[in-house]
């Protein structure tokens, strides 16, 4: 498996998801900067935190216009894998490839804390390695990570299990208290209707090894590397 | 363009004394341009000069085995850890900018200290900060709280750096004038070490990053007299911090480091232009030549005045390798960065020649502008405070002790100064780079190097009330605790930086303080075998009603051989014995206990033995290399009862209980809370108390087991008896409730 972890100024978690493909998950990594045009032979594609063009616009909405985003869609609507984390959710979302937007947290500040996810769907390319329900503790970073969409956005995403990821309880219980930044319906990551893409605000990559205090986010690692190990 | 004339008015708005000035002429055989007056006046300024400190600093332990770069040579501290690295770490005041501005004073505070790493090659892998602020009780002060975390939180999460400990104190001292230091610690392999050199006969200088615009002007004076009301008519002397810049800056630094087509390298601080072609330069015992018309503007219409003197933030000054010219423009234009070529150096003079359209502005010789060299060097009167004694004589015999001690410690736990400081640090990004071992809210951070098996712990230090009841005693307290935390999180203290804030230093008793905490400082650093590398003196912290508390802040760097040695201050285990490493003294003077239940500020502050600290730091960094610990707290502000507290809740999601016994005492309160000095609590399996008395008796440290582990209570013999939801209730809420109220 070949993957590639897109550079943008101002992206700074771009190290961070490179060390975890590359050495926890000993996956061939390279990255692309955000002006290259070409994305090459890659099997997926990881957008990855940051402050992409120091989010002084809205958050994401420069970086979709990098040259390596058109790169980018083509590779999606090709069925490329596509991950983005934090920032790279954003970019995803202005890009169009997912739905919806990020605003400001609830509280109007910048939260970084460790959180817990609900998995809910594991027939998805980004979380087979998981169990339905399981329980998943990594950190959030974020000032912007407040999911929102049209009503009739939401209504289509829940139908059809778009959602893979909620902010819940450590039992399991999806409150309004674990809901860290205020999200429509606890969502915290979802992908697009054809699974190939998902974005996520919470940041596996600082929780894949127990010396960083959870090694959960590797379930999602795990799963992205067993289905393109089915699909080559 | 018409310079103003130098009249004697002018020279006195430049805060030049007649005595300065007179040198100036001397220099330079004639009378200076406004533009000559303006570098002076930066340059020489207590910011850049230390002319009122230099000589005490020098005082200082500043040698060592493991030091890469001696204190004031480079822009950061450089100690060699072993495997090829180094760490370069520092810590800078940004007080009066944050007093008028919080957002942008705290914001570009960081922003500086970050640059005074990654300007030597560094990548900074952790940020921490050590504020102080008035009453919370204050609606400004809160403005001023709230304003500077967002500051540093917006910056240092753009930038990318984890903001991954410090302290937070609030007292009436500093209210008016809040304390902001921000230190940085970057980590670099040994021939990838950028320096601030200009040697080069004909290299180019090039200014690389932001252009330069009208801000910040006077910035270094400004920080240099006390704050007033006209404080706030300067806030345009507030630089604008721009972190997405500065992180492109890092970026393209390190990459032109990297295939070396750098030769010298300073970032651009205080004094902008003025203060890194003239340090460059200076240090070099070469001249430089720039010519104005090249350094990219904001706007039209800047005197040569004003670009000299214009602190815009995220701009370096650097010298090329030659014939490299072309790789720095290449690498600046991948990263969006100006890169222009705005001189060059020479060994033909030894002066900084200013030109704007083909006219001179300036000509001096470098050397003199510059610490070390020509700057002024000043030894002030010391007078001892009227207040010593006063204090110091304060006898408590009579103090009534608390009838319900459970009580007075939940009040305790809740006071501002021991609650926990979450709402701080969950606005700062603590874990990006995934190094982050232990995070803040323990004793010291661990954060790991990847590639190595080696971490480092970092933690700020200062216990201002301690330094004004007795600024010698108090300062080497200071490090002393700084020290501790690091061995309490499993690490070696190798160096220090500090970061010096006082009054005045005009006034004799201010400067009094100062000489005393120097001293202590000394003592204290010989003994923990850490050399100050570097650091930041802060003067004029004043408001009208007088001089905050003299704050000497230790920023203390440790290394772990093996990252595994990191430990959190925590209770784990149930059953796990509880042993308290040296001894119980009951001293209540300067105690946080005196000060927030008695509303006394008073008495000596708690003695020190500096030998049989060390002897306990030894003894516990020894256990937790042995793998005989499972938890290490030091005692500290609260004293013995807040400290166990603290092991029982701090770990949020996983309280633990305890049982354990009353030391002996006098007094109840005393033993309780009392700030004795030189005590460390451990929690370990009981199969490992054999091994661990025999460490602390090869160390000559008494070690007593005083309780266990356990339950959902914490019992400190008859005298306190709580539960950990009561004590978790006080402990995680009070800033919080505090900030959520209306401003």
């Amino acid at each position: 498996m070949k993957a590639a972890v897109i550079v943008f100024p101002g992206s700074n978690c771009d190290h961070d998801m490179y060390y975890v493909l590359k050495h926890v998950m000993g996956i061939d990594t390279q990255f692309l900067w955000h002006k290259d045009t070409a994305i090459g032979e890659i099997d997926a594609v990881f957008l990855p935190g940051g402050f992409s063009f120091g989010d002084y616009l809205r958050t994401g909405s420069i970086a979709r216009f990098s040259p390596i985003m058109d790169e980018v869609i083509k590779f999606a609507d090709g069925g490329g894998l596509v991950f983005g984390v934090c920032n790279g959710f954003q970019v995803l979302c202005e890009a169009g490839l997912l739905p919806g937007v990020l605003r400001k947290n609830r509280n109007l500040d910048f939260i970084c804390r460790q959180v817990t996810v609900r998995v809910e769907n594991t027939a998805t390319r980004f979380s087979s390695a998981c169990t339905q329900g399981q329980i998943l503790q990594m950190p959030v970073a974020h000032g912007e990570g407040n999911y929102y969409a049209e009503p009739d956005t939401i209504r289509k995403l829940e139908e059809n299990r778009q959602v893979v990821f909620r902010y819940a309880t450590v039992e399991g219980e999806i409150t309004d208290r674990a809901n860290i930044n205020g999200s429509v319906n606890n969502i915290a990551g979802i992908c697009n209707d054809r699974g190939n893409v998902l974005g996520m605000m919470p940041h596996p990559e600082r929780a894949a090894e127990f010396q960083l205090g959870s090694a959960d986010g590797k379930f999602i690692f795990d799963s992205i590397v067993n289905k393109i190990a089915e699909f080559v | 363009m018409q310079e103003p004339a130098i009249t004697s008015e002018l020279v006195l708005e430049h805060g030049l004394s007649d005595e300065e000035y007179e040198k100036i002429c001397s220099i330079l055989g004639r009378t200076p341009s406004f533009t000559e007056l303006g570098i002076f006046s930066v340059m020489w300024s207590e910011h850049c000069s230390y002319k009122n400190s230099i000589l005490q600093l020098k005082t200082l332990p500043r040698e060592g085995e493991h030091l890469l770069a001696e204190a004031g040579e480079e822009n950061a501290g450089l100690v060699d850890i072993g495997d090829g690295l180094a760490v370069a770490f520092k810590i800078e005041s940004h007080n009066h900018p944050s007093a008028v501005e919080p957002y942008q004073g705290a914001a570009t505070g960081v922003g500086g200290i970050l640059r005074d790493i990654f300007t030597m090659g560094a990548r900074p892998i952790a940020a921490l900060n050590s504020l102080r602020f008035g009453s919370l009780d204050d609606a400004h002060v809160r403005f001023l709280f709230r304003g500077v975390v967002k500051g540093i939180g917006d910056y240092g999460n753009c930038f990318g750096v984890p903001t991954v400990g410090g302290e937070v104190y609030f007292d009436d001292s500093y209210s008016g004038n809040p304390l902001v230091n921000a230190m940085a610690v970057g980590v670099v392999k040994h021939d990838q070490v950028a320096r601030a050199q200009a040697k080069l006969d004909g290299a180019t200088v090039m200014i690389i990053g932001a252009s330069t615009g009208r801000d910040g002007i006077h910035g270094a004076t400004f920080a240099s007299e006390d704050l007033s009301k006209e404080s706030e008519e300067r806030r345009s002397n507030v630089q604008v911090g721009d972190p997405f810049t500065e992180k492109l800056l890092l970026e393209a630094t390190l990459e032109m480091i990297k295939v070396g087509c750098i030769h010298g390298i300073q970032d651009m601080g205080a004094a902008g232009i003025t203060c890194s072609t003239s340090e460059m330069a200076g240090a070099s015992g070469t001249g430089m030549e720039i010519d104005l018309n090249k350094v990219p503007l904001r706007e039209e219409g800047m005197t040569p005045y004003e670009i000299m003197l214009s602190e815009s933030q995220e701009r370096m000054l650097l010298v090329a390798e030659p014939g490299r010219e072309a790789d720095v423009v290449a690498i600046c234009a991948k990263w969006d960065l100006n890169a222009e070529e705005v001189g060059f150096v020479t060994t033909k003079h030894d002066k900084l020649i200013v030109r704007k359209d083909g006219r001179i502005f300036a000509e001096i010789p470098a050397e003199t502008l510059v610490l070390g060299g020509g700057a002024p060097q000043y030894v002030r009167e010391a007078v001892q405070p009227a207040y010593i004694e006063e204090v110091q004589a304060e006898k408590f015999d009579s103090l009534p002790i608390p009838e319900n001690l459970n009580g007075t410690l939940l009040k305790l736990m809740a006071t501002p100064n021991i609650t926990s400081k979450s709402w701080v640090f969950h606005q700062y990004d603590h874990s990006v780079r995934t190094n982050t071992i232990v995070a803040p809210g323990a004793d010291a951070a661990v954060v790991r190097i990847k590639g190595s098996k080696k971490a480092l712990a970092t933690s700020t230090d200062c216990n201002g009330r301690y330094v004004y009841l007795n600024p010698r005693r108090g300062t080497s307290i200071a490090v002393a605790e700084s020290a501790r935390n690091v061995v309490c999180s499993g690490g070696k203290p190798v160096g220090v930086t500090n970061c010096l804030n006082f009054g005045n230093p005009y006034k004799p008793e201010i400067y009094w303080q100062f000489k005393e905490a120097i001293a202590g400082m000394g003592e204290a650093c010989r003994v923990f075998n850490t050399p100050v590398t570097g650091g930041n003196v802060s003067f004029y912290n004043e408001n009208p009603k007088g001089a905050v508390y003299p704050t000497p802040t230790i920023g203390m760097l440790g290394v772990l051989e093996d990252v595994e040695h990191a430990t959190t201050a925590w209770f784990k285990n149930d059953s796990d014995i509880i042993v308290l490493l040296g001894e119980n003294k009951e001293e209540i003077t300067g105690s946080e206990y005196l000060a927030s239940i008695h509303g006394q500020i008073s008495g000596d502050c708690p003695s020190l033995d500096l030998e049989k600290e060390k002897a306990v730091q030894d003894a516990c960094l020894e256990a937790i290399q042995n793998g005989l610990v499972n938890s290490a707290h030091d005692i500290a502000d609260g004293g013995f009862a807040v400290a166990l507290a603290e092991c029982c809740i701090m770990n949020k999601n996983k309280p633990i209980g305890a049982r354990v016994s009353m030391p002996d005492f006098n007094r109840a309160d005393a033993a309780l809370f009392g700030e004795s000095q030189s005590r460390i609590i451990l929690s370990i399996p009981k199969s490992k108390m054999s091994r661990l008395e025999s460490i602390c008796k090869s160390n000559g440290v008494e070690c007593h087991q005083i309780g266990t582990v356990g339950g959902e209570m914490l019992v400190i013999g008859e005298h306190i008896n709580l539960r950990l939801t009561a004590l978790s209730d006080a402990y995680h809420h009070t800033i919080e409730h505090c900030m959520s109220e209306i401003i």
